[in-house]
């Protein structure tokens, strides 16, 4: 079920030797993989193989200690979270958070607010430029809740729905950001077999359609396996592998990983 | 005019404008739980000290409005170093941890305020007499306050101000964002720091604004930190996380303190004003612990 209309490119990130240390604890080490542009790509691994870590540092909310993180041509090793965000990352988490006393819609337009130009006095006295500009602002969150179906509960503090429809208006305030990267962890975790397949389609159309570069964690092999163009799998904060799904099914070292080896 | 039905009306008016002067003290906590879901518990030191600034440079001679600027530049800079030195290496903690922090800096406050100044307090004069107005009174028989008039209008503007900076601009979202999840306010590009900065920044100004208007009434000296302990049924009233609840709260407080005090206060000995507030507080949280606009939050388990 890989895509077919869209074209991968070139690299859009490019993560190299990437280490990371908790005091004692190494999270990462020596990890290099790279993004190219419009695939979706898969971190997958058992637990504490470091796949969250990674994301994170990505995304700058760790620092690694060292190795570069290279985001469409700049590199870095350390950024600011919020900086990530204006560099278009979006991102989901693994615990959803959203605002939880905000409706919906107000949740989704808090990822317009790095797009908003207009000056905070316009925006007061509700000028001519802030008025045109909220509305439009306006028109794409709408249309990103009609791309994800959640008509239906605009208007309702998040708080109160459902964890399947939570994980969706995540991911309809990432996509608000229009991200060029949006980087979703584990965004089907906890969900019954209708609400994956529901989620499963929404990644490969938002990929599809919009043509956003995906980075995933995901611990349901057959979701790995059906939407991912490449995956790279971690074990022990190292990488074990890298390659197509197809490729990394028959790595001896993840058969090893994953069903455990007698030494 | 005359008469019963006048004098009601009268102590419920001036029970209002006097309301009025809770909310504008209230004002400055909603600010600061709404950005940080933070009981601000130095709010009224920092009342003391925006008026006590103010008072001291124009004992020393300073133009009144120079005066002005300056102590709103000094709140401003106590803000963001507040951000700075106390907020941002508490960023991710538990809210009591932050509680916390506000009690240290509510000491901090007082004692640098009165180490700087000196304790001795001052009378502030704003230029608006604490007097009946007499047209008012000839017309209608009520006798209400002109300064209760001027502190009533100064705060629906200050009021409609902070209403639009709240619901239309974007960083008014940002705040309201950054008081529910920092962790997700930061992953849509909300700059968590620069927020809190503006938001205990404007926190100062409100405080300058509530410590002029008490510091004209009450005379500027330390007690002027316990208007705030006024603000806390104001909140529990209308709501920690609202604007429109901190100035309904107010009036509600305001005039039921008076009422209570004219109608109820003979049969059981006067004195009735000074608790009345926090019977009424302690009712609505056992009815609406919320408060009249707060957010109820539901949580799923």
């Amino acid at each position: 079920m890989s895509a077919t209309a869209r074209t991968v490119g070139l690299p859009i990130l490019v993560v190299e030797g990437v280490s990371l240390a908790f005091g004692g604890v190494k999270a990462l080490q020596g990890v290099s993989f790279d993004v190219r542009e419009h695939e979706i790509r898969a971190i997958i691994g058992p637990n504490g193989a470091g796949k969250s870590s990674m994301l994170n540092v990505i995304n700058g909310v760790y620092h690694p200690q060292e190795g570069t993180i290279t985001f469409r041509g700049v590199s870095r090793r350390g950024m600011v979270v919020h900086e990530a965000a204006a560099q278009g990352i979006g991102r989901t988490f693994q615990n959803i958070a959203l605002f939880r006393g905000m409706t919906v819609l107000d949740n989704i337009m808090t990822g317009r607010n790095l797009k908003i130009r207009s000056t905070f006095l316009e925006q007061a006295v509700w000028l001519g430029r802030a008025r045109r500009e909220e509305l439009a602002h306006r028109r794409k969150v709408e249309e990103i809740i009609d791309f994800l179906e959640i008509q239906h509960i605009r208007k309702t503090p998040v708080g109160r729905l459902p964890y399947g429809l939570q994980k969706r208006v995540e991911l309809a305030r990432a996509l608000a950001m229009e991200p060029e990267l949006l980087l979703l962890d584990e965004p089907m975790a906890g969900m019954n077999l209708e609400e994956k397949q529901d989620m499963c389609r929404f990644v490969l159309d938002v990929n599809e359609q919009f043509g956003t570069t995906i980075v995933l964690i995901e611990h349901d092999m057959g979701v790995v396996m059906d939407i991912s163009d490449r995956v790279v799998v971690l074990d022990y904060g190292r990488k074990i592998a890298d390659g197509t799904p197809e490729e990394v099914r028959a790595n001896q070292a993840v058969i090893d990983a994953y069903l455990g080896v007698a030494h | 005019m005359g008469g019963p039905v006048s004098f009601f009306f009268e102590v419920l008016f001036s029970g209002l404008l006097a309301g009025v002067m809770y909310s504008l003290v209230a004002l400055g906590f909603v600010l600061i739980y709404k950005a940080s879901g933070v009981f601000n518990f130095a709010q009224g030191a920092m009342v003391f000290f925006a008026a006590l600034t103010f008072v001291s440079l124009v004992e020393r001679g300073v133009n009144f409005w120079l005066a002005m600027a300056i102590t709103l530049a000094v709140m401003i800079v106590l803000g963001v170093l507040t951000e700075r030195v106390v907020l941002r290496p508490l960023i991710n903690q538990p809210q009591i941890t932050l509680f916390m922090a506000t009690i240290g800096l509510a000491f901090f406050l007082e004692g640098l305020s009165q180490g700087i100044w000196g304790s001795q307090p001052h009378g502030l004069d704003i230029g608006i007499r604490d007097e009946p107005m007499e047209w008012l009174a000839e017309r209608t028989g009520m006798f209400l306050s002109q300064f209760d008039l001027f502190a009533a209008a100064i705060a629906a503007v200050l009021v409609t101000v902070l209403a639009l900076f709240f619901q239309r601009t974007r960083i008014g979202r940002a705040l309201r964002a950054v008081a529910d999840d920092h962790q997700a306010a930061l992953a849509v590009g909300i700059p968590l720091k620069q927020i809190w900065a503006i938001v205990w920044a404007v926190a100062g100004f409100v405080a300058l604004v509530a410590g002029l208007l008490w510091g004209a009434r009450t005379g500027v000296q330390f007690a002027l930190t316990f208007v705030a302990l006024k603000a806390l049924p104001v909140l529990i009233l209308g709501g920690f996380e609202s604007i429109a609840g901190a100035i309904v709260g107010g009036l509600i407080i305001g005039a039921s303190e008076k009422l209570a005090e004219v109608y109820l206060g003979p049969y059981v000995g006067g004195g009735i004003e000074s608790w009345f507030p926090y019977v009424l507080a302690l009712a609505f949280l056992l009815i609406r612990p919320e408060g009249l606009f707060g957010e109820k939050h539901i949580d799923r388990v």
